[in-house]
């Protein structure tokens, strides 16, 4: 099947006071229909921007500096903001962490649903508020018509959460690009997300981008994982091949981080140091002060995306197959 | 009751209760004279709840936003004097303690918070804030910076680091200096409160192992707090789940997550996100957490239990013993829910 996105070598820098900040440099995976990648990182390695980049939301002194993003064939790279703006909500939207991004605070929620639907469909004012009521059944939210009459701050975040992803349903969008949007809820309200995210995408068949720092949502949540590290993609796979035999040493360290019941008591694998600043990341490869595999190439040469087992890879000297 | 090989008990608290009062504010007030009805409200954050940290032992405590674990903590490390009931340093009274045994207990619990960057002071060198309180309360001894360079050393920092700001620090390094700050007191329990909530995973990694490293150096007892189910059961021997200011079921770590009893706990055990649950179908707990300031009757998780009988919105379920240290409050495992 065609995929709906394709990014290729996208990098999106921003030309700061203390100099070049390379937040996205080279990053290329696509995501067919129906399908969830799940993008994962630490705070700061540019999971953010990419999302900002595909939705043409990055503004000075942030741009994108070269690649290409294709939604459904289309260039995006290049477009005007009009034309932009033409495409968000309708074929791609966005989910936020704070779904206070999406929601205006002093608007009522009926108001708001109904000016994004008619914002580009030409229906009647009755027939946007039944299309804002379905939204909100479809994402769970009971007694919808008496709902749409509240104002934000009446929800709980967990149904914050919900009306923005409910609005960005509204026109069936292609591709939905959700960052951190479970990141500050509870577990079972988190779970109640996800839930409705597997379903919505199962439904409509939408292509799902979901960012995250949380490995085992992904391993929940995703078909696919794509592995962030300063600004690029180190690891992209199958879930369970990425999972199972990381054949990155970032991608095993941060696997091994994640405390399981079967290390109770034990020492976690820990990656010594901290993330790189992306002003000032050492020349060859960005993870070689930390990294237990690094040999002498790794310090001079910026290990290129190679091919291997099913996985796309950044590294000189990957894990042994398993 | 009492086992005489477990270890010495630290803190001790009984029926343990914190209310809030939440008065009217003034656009509340404004709203009255309009001749609406807003009233002083009530938050039980801690209702009626028992716990004890013993020398040595880790006690996790777990629960959704709002459900009083912070509360507890504090009262634990005597911040928030209780509103009933009755909390023992060593097996006496805090209310009756000494001066010397006072002094014993504010230095014996140490807290340490989510956000190491509120806590610290941003104009006060890193070596002053952890030395401060040592040489405050004459803890050091003779060399004082020797002591403060071997804290830098015990919680993984470079000594030469003492001439820093706080803001010159990583988060993971900030957290060090919280830990170090706390440990400089020789405490024997550290009270965590999402001390590693705000952390990039490769970096909490490294400060769970800080904190598992000091137990054993140190002999220290932790009461960790966390929303995070993976890391409480990853360091605590005991864990204590809280739903709406209410104990809802404890034991040790290791037999709950092998056999929740508590239907709450078992949703929460369900709907934790784990590395091996593979694009798994969700099967969440209806509902949302109900408001603190109008817990539902009886057992607070009735609306949302999936076992509720009659009785469960009547009457308040004990928290009943099970045996090997395991209790859980609920109808279904003490009578039954008619
Ligand atoms: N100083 C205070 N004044 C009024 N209400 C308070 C105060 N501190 C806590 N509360 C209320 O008590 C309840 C329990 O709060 P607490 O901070 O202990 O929860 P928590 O379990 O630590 O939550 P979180 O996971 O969000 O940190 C909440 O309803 C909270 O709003
Ligand atoms: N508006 C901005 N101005 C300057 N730098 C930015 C901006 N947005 C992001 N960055 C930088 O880009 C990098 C990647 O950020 P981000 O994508 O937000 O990370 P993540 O979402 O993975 O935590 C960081 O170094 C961040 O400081
Ligand atoms: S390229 Fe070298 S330093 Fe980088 S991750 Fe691979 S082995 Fe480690
Ligand atoms: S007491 Fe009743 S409502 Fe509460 S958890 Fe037990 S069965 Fe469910
Ligand atoms: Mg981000
Ligand atoms: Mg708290």
């Amino acid at each position: 099947m065609a995929a709906v996105l394709e990014v290729e070598n996208l990098a999106t820098h921003f030309a700061l006071r203390e100099g070049l900040v390379k937040a996205v440099d080279g990053v290329s995976f696509s995501i067919a229909p129906g399908e969830v990648l799940g993008l994962v990182g630490e705070s700061g390695s540019g999971k953010s921007v990419t999302g900002f980049s595909i939705m043409g939301l990055v503004d000075p002194p942030g741009r994108i500096v070269s690649g290409s993003i294709r939604l459904e064939g289309r260039e995006l790279v290049g477009l005007s903001e009009d034309e932009m703006r033409g495409l968000r909500g309708r074929r791609v939207a966005m989910i936020f962490q704070d779904p206070m991004m999406t929601l205006n605070p002093v608007l009522r929620i009926d108001t708001q649903m109904i000016e994004s639907v008619l914002a580009h469909d030409r229906v009647s004012e009755k027939a946007a508020r039944a299309r804002a009521a379905a939204a909100l059944t479809q994402v769970g939210i009971p007694s919808p018509e008496e709902r749409l009459a509240s104002y934000p701050h009446q929800f709980s975040g967990g149904m914050r959460q919900r009306v923005a992803i409910a609005i960005a349903l509204l026109h069936r969008p292609a591709l939905i690009v959700a960052d951190e949007p479970t990141t500050a809820l509870d577990v079972t309200i988190q779970s109640q997300i996800l839930a409705e995210a597997q379903k919505l995408c199962r439904e409509s068949g939408a292509a799902l981008l979901w960012i995250t720092h949380d490995l085992a949502v992904v391993a929940g949540l995703a078909d696919r994982v794509a592995v962030m590290y300063a600004g690029r993609i180190v690891e992209q796979g199958q879930v369970d091949d990425v999972l199972d035999h990381p054949l990155h040493p970032y991608t095993k360290g941060l696997i091994g981080s994640v405390p399981s019941g079967a290390m109770r008591g034990s020492r976690l694998a820990q990656i010594p140091g901290a993330t790189p600043s992306l002003g000032r990341l050492p020349p060859g490869c960005a993870f070689a002060p930390r990294c237990p595999r690094v040999i002498d190439v790794c310090r001079v040469t910026s290990p290129p995306e190679s091919q291997r087992e099913g996985r796309r890879l950044r590294c000189h000297n990957a894990e042994p197959a398993p | 009751m009492t086992d005489p090989s477990a270890p010495a008990e630290l803190v001790r608290v009984e029926h343990v209760s914190k209310r809030f009062v939440k008065r009217v504010d003034f656009a509340g007030r404004l709203a009255n004279a309009l001749g609406a009805d807003n009233r002083e409200t009530v938050v039980r954050a801690v209702d009626d709840v028992d716990l004890t940290v013993r020398e040595g032992e880790v006690v996790g405590l777990v629960g959704e936003s709002g459900c009083g674990k912070s509360t507890l903590g504090r009262v634990v490390a005597g911040i928030h004097a209780p509103s009933e009931g009755r909390v023992f340093w060593r097996g006496r009274d805090v209310i009756e303690l000494d001066a010397q045994g006072r002094r014993d207990y504010t230095l014996g619990v140490q807290m340490i918070f989510q956000d190491p960057m509120s806590s610290l002071n941003p104009r006060i060198r890193a070596g002053e804030i952890v030395g401060e309180a040592p040489r405050v309360h004459g803890v050091a001894g003779g060399d004082h910076a020797a002591y403060v360079e071997e804290l830098f050393r015990q919680v993984g920092l470079d000594p030469a680091y003492r001439r820093r700001y706080p803001h010159q620090f990583s988060g993971g390094q900030r957290a060090r200096i919280g830990i170090a700050r706390a440990i400089a007191v020789k405490p024997k329990l550290l009270v965590c409160d999402e001390s590693v909530a705000a952390l990039d995973v490769s970096i909490q990694a490294q400060v769970l192992n800080l904190f598992m490293d000091l137990r054993q150096q140190l002999g220290l007892a932790y009461l960790f707090i966390s929303h995070d189910l993976g890391v409480v059961r990853h360091i605590s021997d005991r864990i204590l789940i809280m739903y709406l200011g209410r104990v809802v079921e404890s034991g040790p770590s290791a037999s709950i997550f092998a056999d929740p009893q508590h239907p709450y706990t078992r949703a929460l055990l369900d709907n934790v996100p784990r590395l091996d649950a593979r694009k798994k179908s969700f099967a969440p707990v209806a509902g949302e957490i109900p408001s603190p300031l109008a817990p539902p009757p009886g057992c607070h998780f009735h609306p949302r239990c999936p076992h509720a009988g009659p009785r469960c919105a009547r009457e308040r379920p004990a928290l009943v013993a099970e045996g090997e240290g395991r209790a859980v409050a609920c109808h279904l495992t003490d009578g039954g829910v008619a």
